[in-house]
């Protein structure tokens, strides 16, 4: 997938393979730009055309590519099979209609309900995401809820055509810590609940810990690693994820500086050749300004994208 | 919202009497003889004169004329002709048919707009979009004047497909062509403001979301992308009506329209104050009252706007 501008076409998906169960959860993590919302939005088929493009791959749903696929099945899949909530619920919501009009109208249009009914199911929804007086809730403008709230609603927005997958891009970065917490509880209750699959999208680490059971680390458009959540904290296989896990704050470590991966990531419209890591790899040696190193398995259930993959892993 | 009414009817007050008052004494200050050409060809008799300046207050300073018009006007009374002619039946004679014609032209104004702003909106750079920049540019370029006479040749005279000029019953069929010349320019900057109003929120959020749940693109544009993207339109369509019907002057006189525009051609002319005035003050209404619709209309269509 790359992104057509005037300065240039920039590769921001370049080899992503993930995939999710019903209930499991895949944490997507990488820094900021690293192109976790463009995949997602690939996979959602929301991107913006010009200046997104994708250019190749495919997204299996039950094993049958979206890309290639029909626009009136692809858009059935949306909010049924795949749904998604995103990072800014107070723009991603739409101003000027109701909060109970926008998740009644899934019921009225996609399961033809009438509106009574519709009603009814959606103060239900609000319900289940811990709305308080979600009957009179129902009848609010976006702008009149708290931000822990208006996220609650796009959950509960999200979830209301019972989708298989649930993708959650950044779905706490914009709210204050103790809310951010509550918000995670309710996603991960609601996950265990509904036995969805979870695609969690972040930069932030400690977050993923608590509800992840998969990790798939992306820099630079690409996956780096991917791995089971104990194990890529236990014994991380990349040297990106050694940086990043380096870099998390912690309590046994008070008073001494945080670490912090040196270097910026690099400009999509110029990524250096070989590794694209190499510039600010600790590790980095010459094949890898030369070769690009393919994700592949160093260990049973795990990938990582380093020439030096299997030494990291078999260290101690 | 009663006590956000009542604030702006009041804000009405100091503005309608200062824009009574600029009208009454720029006519006032018009130069010209209000009894040139009554007497035929003779000047009038100083008798003649003197009792008209008397019965009309002409030689009192206008801000005490002033005041006897509008204390008359508040009593209904907008005064009478110097020929003795009651410019309420002027205004009752004239203001429907204007605001018939201005209607038609809003009508054709929004259609016409906003479906060639959505349709260029969704799709940019096509071809057209390029035809609507081209037309719309066409539109605001040509002088009102020249778009009328042009259809009118065209399709009445040459083509006869309509009646080239509006009969005294103003039937809406007639009223089209009109209409059209008359909201021309205006549909030209509905055209673009939708447009880009719809190119600026197609890429929203909620437009995204509203993808993502999976709804029929008709829905998505229909309902979400539109319902945002025409607020400032519908802000824009609200104003144009007293601009409309001010405007009319040169589009009645090509159509034959008895509308206000004639009527206060004629009267300035012969520098009927009182009528001139009056259709003024009507029209200040109209943009008074247009202008309160259009903020209560604002608040309906988005709700996150609230009056105190
Ligand atoms: N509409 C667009 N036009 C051009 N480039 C874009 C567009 N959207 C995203 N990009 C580029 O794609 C890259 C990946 O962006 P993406 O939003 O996926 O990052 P991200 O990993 O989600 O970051 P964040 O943590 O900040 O959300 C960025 O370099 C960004 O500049
Ligand atoms: S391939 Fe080389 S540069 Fe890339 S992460 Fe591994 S060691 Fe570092
Ligand atoms: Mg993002």
């Amino acid at each position: 997938m790359e992104f057509r501008t005037r300065d240039g076409v920039a590769k921001v998906i370049n080899g992503v393979t993930y995939h999710v169960d019903a209930g499991e959860t895949l944490a997507v993590l990488g820094e900021s730009g690293s192109g976790k919302s463009v995949t997602a939005q690939t996979v959602m088929g929301i991107l913006d055309t010009p200046p997104g493009f994708v250019t190749g791959g495919q997204v299996r749903f039950h094993g049958k590519d979206m890309l290639t696929m029909s626009d009136e099945e692809r858009r059935r899949i949306r909010g049924e099979g795949i749904a998604m909530i995103f990072q800014d619920a107070l723009s991603a919501l739409n101003p000027v209609f109701t909060v109970g009009f926008q998740i009644a109208e899934q019921f009225r249009v996609r399961r033809g309900m009438g509106r009574a009914e519709a009603k009814k199911r959606a103060i239900e929804m609000l319900d289940q995401v811990k709305i308080p007086n979600a009957k009179s809730r129902f009848s609010q403008y976006p702008h009149q809820f708290s931000g822990g709230m208006r996220q609650r609603a796009m959950i509960a927005m999200s979830l209301a055509l019972d989708p298989e997958v649930l993708i959650a891009d950044e779905p706490t970065t914009a709210l204050d810590v103790t809310v951010q917490a509550q918000i995670m509880d309710l996603l991960a209750e609601l996950q265990r609940e509904r036995q969805m699959g979870l695609i969690l999208i972040t930069h932030d680490l400690g977050v993923v810990a608590d509800v992840a059971d998969r990790i798939a680390v992306m820099y630079a458009g690409r996956i780096v690693e991917e791995a089971d959540v104990y194990e890529l904290y236990a014994k991380p296989a990349h040297p990106y994820t050694i940086g990043l896990l380096e870099s998390i704050p912690r309590l046994d470590e008070k008073g001494q500086e945080l670490r912090t991966i040196k270097g910026l990531p690099p400009n999509l419209m110029n990524i250096p050749p070989g590794c694209p890591f190499n510039p600010r790899c600790p590790m980095a040696q010459p094949v890898c300004r030369e070769k690009i190193p393919p994700l592949l398995q160093v260990a049973p259930g795990r990938a990582s994208a380093c020439h030096f993959a299997e030494e990291l892993v078999s260290r101690d | 919202m009663g006590r956000y009414l009542l604030r702006r009817l009041l804000q009405l007050v100091p503005v309608f009497i200062g824009t009574t008052f600029l009208i009454y004494w720029l006519v006032w200050s018009v130069p010209g003889d209000p009894f040139a050409g009554k007497c035929g060809e003779r000047r009038c008799p100083e008798q003649y004169v003197a009792f008209m300046t008397e019965k009309y207050q002409l030689d009192q300073p206008v801000l005490v004329q002033y005041a006897h018009y509008m204390q008359n006007l508040f009593q209904g009374d907008f005064g009478e002709t110097f020929s003795g002619r009651s410019v309420n039946d002027i205004i009752v004679a004239a203001y429907p048919n204007t605001l018939k014609l201005a209607l038609v032209a809003l009508a054709i104004e929004a259609l016409i707009g906003i479906t060639a702003g959505v349709l260029t909106g969704l799709r940019r750079n096509g071809f057209l979009d390029n035809l609507v920049l081209v037309s719309t540019l066409f539109l605001i370029a040509l002088p009102v004047f020249v778009i009328g006479f042009v259809l009118q040749w065209l399709l009445g005279v040459q083509w006869g497909i309509v009646r080239p000029t509006v009969s005294s019953e103003m039937r809406l069929t007639e009223l089209l062509v009109p209409g059209f010349v008359l909201g021309s320019a205006s549909m030209a900057y509905v055209a673009r403001l939708a447009r880009t109003s719809i190119a600026e929120n197609r890429r929203a959020d909620y437009v995204r979301t509203a993808i993502a749940k999976g709804l029929p693109m008709r829905r998505v544009v229909g309902v979400h992308l539109l319902r945002n993207s025409l607020i400032p339109v519908v802000t824009l369509l609200g104003t144009d009506l007293g601009a409309l019907m001010g405007g009319a002057i040169v589009t009645e006189g090509i159509f034959a329209v008895n509308g206000i525009g004639r009527e206060v051609y004629r009267a300035i002319v012969t520098k009927e104050s009182a009528t001139v005035v009056s259709i003024v003050v009507v029209l200040v209404l109209v943009y008074l009252v247009m202008n309160l619709l259009v903020d209560l209309l604002y608040a309906a269509l988005d709700p996150r706007i609230r009056y105190e």
